[in-house]
């Protein structure tokens, strides 16, 4: 009865391979013999200790963060190692001996420790919770001596966050903080692994850039004995570092913006203007990202939370101020591009224009007298613009100002940017309901009325200005690299759009800016006779009350209805290197309050070929910054390094 | 349809080694699992009676139905795996599973068995020279295996796309390949291997150099391996004995009642326990060969033995994953491992083995 396929018709086809096959079966089942008698027989001591004394315990290693640089390689975000405090709550033999002495030792009350273990009543047995992050150096040593009488407690290192320049980056490189239970659900759609406790990027760069500057993390298997002490690691799995980061800011610059600006309250912007690489980017008040991401009491939230000056804004793109006299350059271009005026039109421009039967003041009391667009510039006279705005009409003014990238957010990588506001005909009736008066055109003419911008807006103008026409996307990112340096990503230059305006009208434009710096009756004339640094640019002052007398002395003015003050401009005007745009709230006069910090800025960049006071190229993260006592020291050994927060207003 | 004489050649051996697996699975996960998850248990039961249910139909008609209905079988195989981008849910960030109301269908599970059955008619049909099949002929059944292969590792699911890899390299081989290009291929491959590597994050290098999946958490399978290790290791030669291992230890292995079902086994039974089933899964698997080797077609030939090497490459992958001498990769063990699609489709597989085994004889 041989009725088979291989007995029958080709026996031998596949004969030879079901015999290898059967060889390899043979083969594959004997190792696994052979490995499981290895382990149960001959290993077998070994691993019934580590299982009857349930002898290891879990510890996460953390990995460290991807390390920040500024555009010269000088870290500005750092890691520094730091203790944790853990306990193994299975090995806890006496909870309120515990506790008590928890309390007595660190600074942690029995609450927060009931807390921490709520918190992880999910975590499969004989895993460490911890308890306290970053333990201080005399918190770390009474632990250590007293850790004996304190069954289930462990002490690990982890890296912490260590930002190089404290309060001078604060805004731009946010800080971290303990993933919240909204976060933790958006991070398990992405499918990123992240458990209660850890630290993510709260705010600023460390938040937008999560995903490249968090490594993955690792763990540590540690054997202990029968009190739940660390005999030795029997696995590590080792974490792997987050990737590096190389920004476009230079850090001098930062610093001396934050310097200038760290008793005002504003905000202070430079960018190249060839590339769109943003130099600096600081807002006051500011906070202490150190103090922040090793934690900080409820208390201490609150009042950062609840100060009335906004202290978590970042004003740089999430202040929205009306732009005043800053704004008459590019009404200018309109205007000119237009043919709505000449660069010789004469225009009668007195202390006040009358329209509609009220008069609108200019700042001057005395007037202008005849003047053409460079004068008016110059001298930033307000009944000039008034009568070209109203000539030019709000829609065509619209039209230019939007392609200065005013009224749309200029992506640059910030959470939460805003997008500040055009006005009009059209928004008007679709926000309003209402049709456009033109007396509005002639607030809106001097940068006032609806129009808002942020600051870094008005200098993607300015450096869109300087540059000859070209509206960049403002970059914050040079490169991504690996730990090992290889490259992640690279951002490119990129435009926003073109200006699309005649060369001989942004000459003009340029002109009237180095006017306002060197010209006699310039209104921020002394920036030339301060500095030879051929600074361009143009003073503001946002009005915030309309019934404000006028005066010189601005310290009789109440701080609230106080005027905004501006400056924006470029240097040098013959090969802008830098574009700068500074406002100080309730500053006062742009010439007076704001144009000095921006001269702090521009003087930080443009004298960095020589050997000027400020920071060491030499990465030397954990040094303190020579430069004044502005910067905030870093040292290692303290975990709470910084200073209590200098209040930032006047 | 159903022949008298069926019941004279069915072998009853074989069902028995199957039947004694499933009753080990159960009682592993039962030992595994009635503390802390007591649904899973229960919930098995009912998958071992669907299974059952749809063995006998295995069992019943003709293997050569499945010839007949090869590109249905498979076109539908591929049109479920393409349905579970669309309406699939997913679970720790894997995108598996079809729910059917109480039901849940993981469409990669039945891939396995269609991908056996389009090639078995596929090379049943295909006449091969001599020599073996060149690179040409390996082409059309290489993008046969392919395409659910790349729809399951885009899943992901990795573990079950290396079956599909080496259920088709098995019966490509037993077919006959080239000498010449089995050689070539294996030098390609061990020149790609590197450039593969580069592709890899540094992280996942990291993850592999140290034996660990480059896709779980990164607390997780270099750690399981050593619990793993741990468990099988303090059984001993006779075991902790039924529901005696320690609990709470394999607590740590969130997979202790799939993947590392053999962990939790091999602790409670020791090296005996180890073995019986080490032996049960070697006679199943001889079984197969032999099933393949008197099976009276050439397509029933192609399908036992395809069923068998997706048999091997399991319990080999499993066990050597769950023993720490092989990475990670997500392959659950035949029988044993909780997975309601999974036990189907073994007991599926292991119907149409018997189905092979007792038409040997009836033309």
């Amino acid at each position: 009865m041989s009725s088979s396929y291989f007995k029958d018709k080709e026996p031998r086809e596949f004969k030879g391979r079901v015999f290898a096959a059967t060889v390899l079966i043979g083969t594959a089942f004997f190792i696994l013999l052979f490995r499981f008698w290895y382990l149960q027989v001959k290993e077998h001591a070994y691993y019934k200790e580590l299982s009857e004394n349930n002898a290891t315990r879990l510890i996460k290693a953390v990995a460290p963060r991807g390390v920040i640089y500024d555009r010269l390689g000088i870290k500005i975000a750092d890691n520094r190692p730091g203790f944790d405090l853990y306990i193994i709550p299975e090995d806890v033999k006496d909870w309120p001996g515990t506790k008590q002495m928890l309390t007595s030792l660190i600074e942690i009350d029995e609450e927060t420790i009931n807390e921490r273990l709520d918190k992880s009543k999910k975590r499969p047995p004989f895993q460490a919770v911890k308890l306290k992050e970053d333990l201080s150096w005399d918190e770390t040593v009474r632990i250590e001596s007293a850790k004996f009488e304190i069954p289930g407690i462990m002490l690990d290192v982890a890296p912490k966050r260590s930002y190089v320049f404290g309060e001078a980056t604060a805004h731009l490189l946010g800080y971290l903080g303990e993933i919240n239970e909204k976060e933790l659900k958006e991070r398990e759609a992405e499918n990123n692994v992240y458990s209660p406790g850890d630290l993510t990027g709260k705010y600023g760069l460390e938040k937008y850039y999560e995903k490249d500057l968090r490594g993955v993390d690792g763990g540590k298997e540690i054997e202990v004995d029968a009190l739940g002490r660390k005999i030795r690691v029997v696995n590590w799995i080792p974490p792997y570092p987050g990737n590096n980061m190389k920004l476009t800011i230079d850090i001098r610059t930062q610093v001396a913006a934050w310097i200038a600006l760290k008793d005002k309250v504003g905000a202070a912007v430079a960018m190249d203007p060839k590339t769109g690489k943003v130099l600096a980017m600081v807002s006051t008040p500011t906070f202490d990202p150190n103090a922040l991401s090793t934690g900080v009491s409820r208390e201490e939230w609150k009042e950062l939370i609840e100060n009335p000056l906004n202290v978590m804004n970042n004003r740089a793109v999430q202040g929205q101020y009306p732009p005043a006299s800053t704004f008459k350059p590019i009404h200018a271009a309109a205007a000119l591009e237009e043919g709505v005026i000449t660069p010789d039109t004469k225009i009668m421009s007195g202390p006040s224009y009358w329209f509609a039967g009220r008069a609108y003041r200019d700042w001057k009391e005395e007037g202008h007298g005849i003047i053409n667009v460079h004068r008016a510039i110059v001298e930033s006279s307000d009944t000039f613009f008034y009568q070209v705005g109203l000539k030019l009409g709000i829609d065509r003014l619209a039209d230019y100002t939007k392609r200065f990238g005013f009224g749309t957010k200029t992506g640059v990588p910030i959470h939460n940017e805003k997008a500040g506001l055009v006005p009009s005909s059209e928004w008007k009736k679709k926000a309003y309901g209402v049709k456009w008066y033109e007396g509005e055109t002639i607030s809106v003419s001097v940068g006032q009325g609806y129009m808002l911008t942020t600051p870094l807006q008005l200098l993607n103008a300015y450096a869109a200005i300087a540059n000859g026409g070209t509206l960049w996307r403002p970059l914050l990112v040079e490169e991504v690299t690996t730990p090992d340096g290889k490259s992640v990503s690279k951002p490119v230059v990129e435009k926003r759009g073109e200006l699309g305006i005649s060369e001989k009208t942004m000459d003009h434009v340029r002109d009237g800016l180095r006017g306002v710096t060197h010209d006699d009756g310039g209104t921020a004339r002394f920036l030339s006779r301060t500095t030879d640094l051929k600074i361009a640019g143009k003073t503001g002052t946002a009005q915030v009350s309309k019934l404000i007398k006028r005066t010189k002395n601005v310290e009789s003015i109440a701080y609230k209805i106080r005027d905004h003050a501006w400056f924006a401009g470029f240097a040098p005007y013959d090969d802008p290197q830098i574009a700068v745009v500074v406002i100080v709230e309730h500053g006062g006069f742009g010439a007076s309050a704001a144009a000095p910090v921006a001269r702090e800025l521009f003087k930080a960049y443009l004298s960095k070929a020589e050997d000027a006071a400020g920071i060491e190229t030499a990465p030397a993260p954990a040094a303190p910054i020579p430069g004044g006592p502005a910067v905030i020291p870093i040292s290692t050994g303290n975990p709470k390094p910084a200073p209590a927060p200098e209040e930032a207003h006047d | 349809m159903i022949d008298r004489r069926l019941f004279t050649h069915f072998d009853w051996a074989i069902l028995s080694v199957i039947l004694g697996l499933i009753c080990i699975g159960f009682a592993s996960i039962y030992s595994a699992t009635h503390i802390h998850m007591p649904m899973i248990y229960t919930k098995d039961i009912y998958w071992i009676g669907i299974g059952a249910g749809m063995m006998l139909l295995a069992i019943i008609f003709s293997y050569s139905y499945l010839e007949r209905f090869a590109y249905i079988i498979y076109g539908s195989s591929i049109a479920l795996l393409i349905s579970v981008f669309f309406i699939g849910s997913s679970f720790s960030g894997a995108k598996r599973w079809i729910s059917l109301g109480f039901f849940t269908l993981q469409p990669s599970e039945f891939a396995k068995l269609a991908l056996i059955i389009m090639l078995a008619k596929y090379f049943n049909e295909k006449l091969i020279s001599d020599k073996g099949m060149g690179l040409k002929d390996l082409a059309v059944p290489a993008v046969i295996m392919i395409v659910p292969f790349l729809l399951i590792a885009k899943q992901p699911d990795l573990g079950t796309g290396i079956i599909l890899w080496m259920i088709f390299w098995s019966m490509a081989f037993v077919v006959k390949i080239r000498a010449r290009v089995i050689m070539g291929l294996g030098a390609f491959f061990a020149a790609l291997a590197p450039f593969g590597w580069m592709f890899l994050k540094d992280y996942q290098k990291a993850r592999i150099t140290s034996f660990m999946s480059p896709e779980s958490d990164p607390l997780g399978s270099g750690y399981h391996v050593m619990q793993s290790k741990i468990a099988i290791g303090s059984g001993g030669f006779l075991g902790k004995g039924f529901m005696e291992g320690t609990q709470g230890k394999l607590m740590f292995l969130p997979e202790h009642h799939t993947d590392f079902i053999f962990a939790v086994l091999a602790e409670e039974w020791g090296l005996i326990g180890a073995m019986v089933v080490l032996g049960l899964f070697l006679a199943l698997i001889i079984s197969g060969i032999n099933t393949a080797g008197s099976s009276k077609d050439r397509f029933g030939f192609l399908v036992a033995f395809g069923i068998t090497a997706m048999f091997f490459w399991q319990v080999f992958i499993n066990l050597g994953m769950v023993a720490g001498i092989m990475p990670v990769v997500g392959v659950p063990l035949p029988f044993i491992s909780y997975g309601g699609s999974f036990l189907i489709t073994s007991m599926i597989a292991a119907g149409i083995l018997l189905n092979i085994n007792m038409r040997r004889f009836i033309f």
